[in-house]
């Protein structure tokens, strides 16, 4: 992939990291992360929007919000929304977990970007639906080392 | 179960909601969520992290979230409840290290 790759593994084969299985740790784990969220399911793209700064000028803190259409009901409502920086040295950013008490199926946090990528979001709903929606960033300064 | 406590959290939370008005929550805790992974040995700046915050309502739980390494410092978080009820709110964070920060609010429906 890059220079810094191998690094990258002996790092991360040192850190013990506690993790829920969708708080994915490498490029190939984020695949089969999102392979196991999806249980098998076709991935809807559409229904969810995940909006991210076109320029983030600090990684360190970068302003997401997600959104999903739902009516969040108890018999309609979203259960689950993972979220992925496809680029970054652990892609699992976070994974929230909803009620249908929540008025809607959106949250707003900060992340921590590497560099320039693409974050990915999986929302898993009720019935066992599976959507995605993506979106690209340019980190001018990153956040994750140094 | 080491080192200092963890900060007060901050809780943005109206005090006051009409029957079935939905309200905007926000939530901040002041947190290195250091991920061990910077510097250039493993562990040159030891890892230090929250794990796993819970947002309660009247005792059920609405909203949870695992936090990975990509949560920025100082973890922030918005979400839009709909009160109905006159409400009890307990936010609750955990980190790796078993270590618990908790606040509460209550929602009046006038």
């Amino acid at each position: 992939m890059n220079a810094a790759a191998p690094r990258r593994a002996v790092l991360l084969g040192l850190v013990a990291l506690p993790a829920g299985a969708a708080l994915a740790q490498d490029a190939a784990s984020m695949q089969a992360a999102i392979a196991a969220i999806a249980g098998g399911r076709a991935v809807e793209e559409g229904g969810m929007a995940l909006r991210l700064p076109a320029l983030a000028e600090n990684g360190a803190q970068v302003p997401l919000a997600v959104t999903v259409e739902s009516p969040m009901t108890a018999a309609d409502h979203v259960v689950a929304i993972h979220l992925f920086a496809t680029r970054n040295p652990t892609p699992g950013l976070a994974s929230f977990h909803l009620s249908p008490a929540l008025a809607r199926a959106e949250v707003q946090t900060r992340i921590r970007l590497a560099e320039d990528q693409q974050v990915v979001a999986i929302a898993v709903l009720s019935d066992g639906r599976v959507r995605r929606a993506a979106a690209e960033t340019r980190v001018a300064t990153g956040g994750c080392l140094g | 179960m080491s080192g200092t406590p963890l900060a007060q959290p901050r809780i943005r939370i109206p005090r006051q909601a009409r029957a079935g008005e939905v309200i905007e929550i926000r939530t901040l805790i002041e947190h290195p969520m250091e991920s061990g992974i910077r510097g250039r040995v493993p562990d040159a700046v030891p890892r230090d992290m929250l794990a796993w915050m819970t947002v309660r309502m009247n005792g059920g739980t609405v909203f949870a979230a695992d936090l990975g390494n990509g949560t920025a410092a100082n973890p922030y978080h918005v979400l839009f409840v709909r009160i109905e009820r006159t409400s009890e709110f307990e936010f609750t964070w955990f980190d790796e290290r078993g270590r618990t920060a908790r606040a509460t609010a209550r929602v009046t429906v006038t």
